[in-house]
């Protein structure tokens, strides 16, 4: 640091930072140390947990493909398309952000369970079935793509759009060739994003599609079961989360480095 | 073909042309020259016919304009072949014909082995030849240019200049091309067309708009004196004036009164202006200059001799 010298910085502020620092810091740490590696690799050949794993895997990814589906086009409306009530749909859409996940489960359950507003007149069962999971995923993890996309739509703008337009595309055309190309950097941002919340979500997918080993059981809902019966496996499995995660962090990093 | 527009009280223009016609559209700032454009475009909304069409309702796509923005808007993340490409391709040729002609294109443009660029890496003068071919690659009934020299250092836009000039001759459309700069209408225009506060002051020949402007912004541009005077306009150049500290003798009507604002060396002259009724120019010998004494607010007389004045109608 070589700026002016302005002074030292004040206890009443250090001491709250370190604090801070230390609650974020110390859980994952002790995690880390407290982990039995040596048993590691005996704990990832069982049953349960490959399955957990595939489970949380598949599902994860399923979500990133329908939040992509969903959201890509969303996420241009919002931008893109002056029509009436877009405010009230982007603060409908943002709402699961801040919803806490077992009040999701709850609603979802009520609009798509088997006795369900909807759900009881559909043709299949959602509840308790692995696309169950990926549905209670897609709620909550959707915001979060739409949000970065959109982001990303409206750093570009509309004027690119409107050089396509001049040069005979059509609407469709220039979103192909024009605009999601340009908010390709903001479409991976959201996957991970989307990725992330994917990976951890527990309350919504406990509630909505129950934890039944290997149909709807995913990580974090096994590391709950785990932690009653036998705290190393939870500890294990906690551990191969945290990497996951802090690897999309490294990998989001990069990505936005780069957009700055 | 006739082009009329009608923006609601902002801009209301309606200018016939000639198949293949240059029309080089001057004027202020303000005037409402972007907008005209881009009401063409459709890029704002207003009532707009072309030739027999009447585009009012027509979506941009379906308007058959080549638009060159301002502003470097080339695709950033296509090269430049697929930016002169896309046009083609937007309205149904297929990948192979549509590369073919763009390829065609920069190899008019002089800039064939820049194909494979992307627009980050081309020189300003470069990327602008590259909006010029991508524009007429679609083959535009109205070729739209707002101002394309615009950001480019002085020989690229002399370069760029020639060569458009050559590519207009070959256009069988119309082109309307926005500029600030007397140069190109002097150079490119088949006729000037002269906006002022959103309706169209003046239309003519380059070399008729400059010997007889009809509003002060072209006299500035062209370096004339223009008074008011009744239903006619006087003209005269900076150097037809004389300066004198007192009032000038004879009854000549064509004297005037004011402080002067600015002196500054124009060619081996000196230039004032000064704020008489309307602010005029007048070029004096820098000996003479000294001689008056003249510093910015000093009041002088600006005379100008009768033979030296054209005078015209004030409308056309």
């Amino acid at each position: 640091m070589t700026g002016p010298r302005l002074g030292r910085a004040p206890a009443v502020l250090l001491v709250p930072a370190v604090v801070g620092v230390a609650l974020l810091v110390v859980p994952l740490v002790t995690l880390v140390v407290a982990t039995p590696w040596r048993t590691l690799p005996e704990h990832l050949g069982s049953q349960v947990v490959r399955e957990a794993l595939v489970i949380t895997a598949l599902s994860s990814l399923l979500t990133v493909v329908a939040c992509v589906l969903l959201g890509t086009p969303l996420a241009w409306l919002l931008a893109r398309v002056d029509f009436r009530g877009r405010r009230v749909v982007r603060a409908l859409v943002l709402v699961p952000l801040v919803l806490p996940p077992v009040v999701a489960g709850v609603a979802l359950v009520t609009a798509l369970g088997r006795s369900g507003l909807i759900g009881q007149h559909l043709p299949f069962t959602l509840p308790y079935t692995t696309s169950g999971v990926v549905v209670a995923h897609t709620f909550v993890s959707l915001p979060f793509y739409v949000l970065a996309v959109e982001g990303a739509l409206r750093t570009h703008g509309a004027s690119y759009d409107v050089v396509a337009a001049t040069l005979g595309a059509d609407r469709w055309t220039a979103f192909r060739r024009v605009t999601l190309p340009l908010a390709l950097p903001g479409v991976l941002a959201g996957s991970a994003l989307a990725w992330a919340r994917s990976l951890g979500e527990f309350g919504a997918t406990i509630t909505f599609a129950g934890n039944y080993p290997g149909t709807t059981q995913t990580m974090p809902s096994l590391i709950y079961v785990a932690l009653n019966s036998d705290p190393t496996v939870a500890r294990t499995l906690s551990l191969i989360l945290l990497a996951l995660s802090v690897g999309v962090l490294v990998l989001l990093r990069e990505r936005w480095a780069v957009g700055r | 073909m006739r082009v009329e527009v009608d923006l609601r009280g902002r801009v209301c223009a309606d200018v016939s042309a000639a198949a293949g016609e240059v029309l080089v559209v001057i004027g202020p700032n303000g005037a409402g020259k972007s907008t005209l454009l881009r009401a063409i475009a459709g890029l704002e909304p207003g009532r707009v016919r072309v030739g027999d069409d009447d585009w009012t309702d027509r979506e941009v796509p379906r308007r058959r304009v080549g638009y060159v923005f301002q502003d470097q808007s080339l695709f950033p993340h296509l090269s430049a072949l697929d930016n002169v490409a896309f046009g083609p391709r937007a309205r149904g040729r297929s990948r192979r014909e549509a590369d073919a002609a763009a390829r065609g294109w920069l190899e008019r443009f002089g800039i064939p082995d820049l194909a494979g660029r992307k627009p980050r890496e081309l020189s300003g003068g470069q990327a602008q030849r590259v909006a010029i071919a991508r524009a007429l690659a679609t083959d535009p009934d109205v070729l739209l240019l707002d101002e394309p020299f615009t950001g480019l250092d002085v020989s690229a836009q002399m370069a760029l200049r020639n060569e458009l000039g050559e590519h207009l001759r070959d256009f069988a459309g119309v082109t309307l091309l926005v500029t600030h700069d007397a140069i190109d209408a002097a150079t490119l225009a088949d006729r000037v067309l002269v906006l002022d506060e959103g309706r169209v002051a003046q239309v003519g020949h380059p070399a008729e708009v400059a010997a007889e402007p009809r509003t002060p912004h072209v006299a500035r541009l062209v370096g004339l004196n223009l008074v008011p005077g009744g239903d006619e306009l006087i003209a005269f150049p900076p150097d037809a004036v004389t300066v004198s500290l007192t009032e000038p003798e004879g009854s000549s009507r064509l004297r005037w009164r004011g402080p002067v604002a600015t002196l500054a060396p124009h060619g081996d002259a000196v230039r004032l202006l000064v704020h008489a009724a309307p602010d005029l120019l007048a070029d004096l010998t820098p000996a003479a200059a000294a001689e008056l004494g003249l510093v910015p607010g000093r009041e002088v007389w600006l005379s100008a001799k009768a033979t030296a004045v054209s005078r015209y109608g004030a409308r056309g």
